[in-house]
């Protein structure tokens, strides 16, 4: 089958391409992106007009999930992951490998791989562990990891705490072209807290963790990276001191790469304290900072130093989270709040263009972890995210289509949304807030 | 109601300008920060009431006869229990104790749980200590009961820093414009953060001091003047408070030595003389003789930690009394 695609504001960074223009779909691939595409020149192609003002790009990929299947499957599954993704505009997720068990075997890989095929929603990109079993103490066999689909590695949820394991995770992996994700937290500092250490927690009690518990390890890790050539990607940056250790790096032709998630660019530590004191909603890791690392973050999107926008979705059941602060699990949900957050927050304010918004969730994180998509060209697959800019969209936690609903943004209302989905060409996700026809037959 | 005399609001009153309070108009007493200058100053007041019934031969008022009140503590407590305890007892509530080793919660029942089942149980009011900081609101948010914090994790203990501000005021008439230095472990210290808070706000200078290791992060943004030095904290001070040091601290490399925390920081008379002659001593308790305070400080003629002990029993009655509902309950009794 084939779709046109005709009109909508079309940006594709990889191809230069920023304006108006079709783009025409054939079974699973992209075909072809032109300025007017007459539809005698596809016959028997569906007509879809794309409204004036939304915006077609190549499909956003959040390479920072948990998916929890195997093991917890009470907080979120590969099908209900994967439906929440698409619902978010993701038309791909890197998932986590901090499973029950733990992805550190081609068994994991395939039993994830296998529940994605069935979904059969979003692409599903298995992320396997650093250490056999996330104990930060061996490898793991990662070569079989890599040839079962893993397109990365990561201990997340925990640091590769020794830097001797650190080196030998670059080192073997740069033989097979993947990157290591850190967590970057240096457990000696952080030890047992709970909040950003700083004002709001040392008034509310809270034990405390410095924003150098991160800063040493990412400063570690570009070191590393420097003298064995692999390719560290440091995940979810909230302290001002890693951003700083990261743009370094960069200038010194480190391979190191980073991202940071729509909450350490919106929030700070305020949110501890009200409107919901103590709300566990916003205990997550990293945490909360203070606005200067909320800023840093914000300029490190706006000058090219962060890389990517992932969400750590983090799914967790509300049981979990109804408890007193201190014993709450870390993590919010993120699949469905990023588009809407990241166009209220970053696009509309002027603070970035959607150009560049379009290479932080889809060319970047493909090319972060070397996936195909992030661009439109021709033979690329389908998967294409379109977006809604100026549609008023309020969050309703309850409304989720995660299984979790673990949100510090339930009741936001925000300005921009995901009009629609495509992965391989198929329609996943139409939001019905917005009409697009998509299966209108052009008159012969 | 019966014939019982009712307490009386004492003539001292609110703070220029704040319009005068008969009751707290809210459900929980979470922590200070939330109080105004006004209902410090009512709960001040109603306390000298309170303490009054303390000194009679039958200590025993029946304002919250028919009441009960749940003291629920997750962390082994005695001073702070006990005078909970007699305050409800003398004001002719019915109590209920409820701690951890013998509750559910070891069970691994979660705290919303035990919250609920109590509730279903209709207390009037559940007096709650808890380990982790923050836990009285969550309380609060599901109970229908008034909660009152009686300590929790590192956050606040109100009714600490009421006691405190109370036999403050009856030695010293007011709290306005003295000089209150407070030394020891305030990173861990919920009475730091209440008296921190009840003493800026009622317009006294506080004076912290510690090594930066027991400092809380931003101290400077409390309102109080922080320093390393102890004997610049104490020179001049109206009223000297010491936190208690923890020993096990010491593991964490909070600090190298009891011997040397003592040597740095510890209270000896020494050191006292800095301060005005007039000076009170003052400690929540349990003391670490030797540690924080010397022996001689202790149980020298400025110590008043008998009399904080004494005063904590009025100050929670007052605190049951007007979260209660105050005049206005007793007048629609």
């Amino acid at each position: 089958m084939k779709r046109l695609l005709k009109g909508g504001r079309v940006i594709d960074p990889a191809n230069g391409i920023d304006g108006t223009y079709d783009v025409l779909i054939d079974g699973d691939r992209i075909a072809r992106v032109d300025r007017d595409i007459p539809p005698s020149t596809a016959p028997g192609a569906r007509v879809v007009p794309i409204p004036a003002g939304f915006v077609v790009c190549p499909g956003f990929l959040d390479i920072h999930v948990h998916l929890r299947e195997p093991g917890q499957e009470h907080k979120e599954t590969v099908a209900t992951g994967t439906a929440s993704a698409v619902a978010g505009g993701f038309t791909a997720v890197a998932c986590m490998p901090n499973t029950s068990p733990v992805n550190d075997n081609a068994g994991v890989t395939e039993y994830i791989l296998k529940k994605a095929a069935e979904a059969n929603l979003a692409r599903v990109y298995p992320i396997g562990c650093v250490s056999r079993g996330q104990k930060g103490e061996t490898l793991a066999d990662i070569a079989e990891l890599k040839a079962a689909g893993c397109v990365a590695v990561t201990d997340d949820g925990h640091p590769v705490a020794s830097a001797l394991l650190m080196r030998r995770a670059l080192e073997y992996t740069s033989m097979l072209g993947i990157p290591v994700i850190d967590h970057c937290e240096d457990p000696t500092l952080k030890l047992d807290g709970v909040a950003h250490e700083g004002y709001q927690a040392a008034q509310l009690g809270l034990k405390g963790i410095p924003g150098a518990a991160e800063s040493v390890m990412v400063a570690r890790d570009v070191h590393i990276a420097e003298f064995t050539g692999g390719h560290v990607h440091v995940a979810h940056m909230s302290a001002r001191q890693s951003i700083r250790a990261v743009r370094e790096g960069k200038h010194a032709g480190v391979k190191v790469t980073c991202e940071v998630a729509p909450h350490h660019f919106i929030l700070t530590d305020e949110r501890l304290a009200a409107p919901i004191p103590y709300d566990t909603n916003t205990k997550m890791n990293p945490p909360l900072r203070e606005a200067a690392d909320r800023d840093a973050m914000l300029e490190g999107i706006v000058d090219g130093t962060i890389d990517v926008i992932a969400t750590d979705h983090a799914p967790h059941h509300y049981d979990e989270k109804h408890v007193e602060f201190d014993r709450a699990p870390f993590g919010i949900v993120g699949l469905e709040t990023a588009v809407p957050l990241c166009l209220d927050a970053l696009v509309h304010p002027g603070k970035i263009g959607l150009r560049r918004l379009v290479e932080l969730l889809s060319v970047n994180p493909a090319r972060v972890i070397n996936v195909v998509g992030g661009t439109l060209s021709a033979g690329a697959p389908a998967d294409i995210t379109i977006l809604a800019p100026d549609l008023p969209v309020t969050i309703h936690a309850k409304d989720l289509v995660s299984k979790s609903k673990n949100t510090p943004f339930d009741g936001w209302e925000l300005k921009g949304g995901v009009a629609a989905t495509l992965v391989g060409g198929r329609v996943v996700y139409a939001n019905p807030a917005v009409t697009i026809d998509w299966e209108r037959v052009q008159p012969s | 109601m019966s014939a019982q005399p009712t307490p009386q609001v004492a003539a001292a009153g609110p703070p220029a300008g704040e319009p005068a309070l008969t009751g707290l108009r809210r459900k929980d007493l979470l922590g200070i920060a939330e109080l105004s200058p006004a209902e410090i100053a009512l709960v001040l007041d109603t306390a000298e009431a309170m303490k009054e019934i303390g000194s009679r031969a039958i200590k025993k008022v029946p304002t919250l006869r028919g009441r009960t009140v749940v003291n629920l503590f997750f962390e082994p407590s005695t001073r702070t229990r006990t005078s909970f305890e007699i305050a409800e007892k003398r004001l002719s509530a019915d109590t209920l104790n409820i701690a951890v080793a013998t509750s559910s919660v070891t069970k691994g029942e979660t705290l919303a749980d035990t919250a609920l089942n109590l509730e279903a149980m209709h207390p009037d009011m559940i007096v709650v200590r808890h380990a982790s900081s923050g836990a009285p609101y969550l309380l609060s948010r599901i109970c229908r009961s008034a909660i009152i914090n009686a300590g929790d994790g590192m956050h606040e203990h109100p009714t600490q820093a009421l006691l405190d501000a109370f036999t403050i005021r009856e030695r010293k008439k007011t709290l306005a414009g003295l000089k209150v230095a407070i030394v020891g472990d305030l990173l861990h210290s919920r009475v730091l953060r209440s008296n921190i808070h009840l003493l800026t706000k009622m317009g006294a200078h506080v004076w912290v001091a510690a090594p930066p290791t027991l400092m809380p992060a931003d101290i400077g943004r409390f309102g109080v003047t922080a320093t390393t030095s102890v004997e610049e904290a104490v020179e001049g001070a109206d009223v000297v408070m010491l936190l208690r040091i923890q020993l096990e601290r010491m593991q964490s490399a909070f600090f190298p030595s009891a011997r040397e925390y003592f040597r740095v920081f510890g209270m000896t008379e020494a050191r006292l003389r800095l301060a005005r002659p007039d000076v009170i001593i003052m400690h929540p308790g349990p003391m670490n003789r030797g540690v924080e305070i010397a022996s001689e400080v202790a149980d020298g003629p400025y110590s008043v930690i008998l009399d904080q002990v004494s005063n904590g029993v009025a100050v929670r009655m007052a605190v049951l009394y007007l979260l209660a509902g105050g005049a206005e309950h007793e007048t629609a009794a």
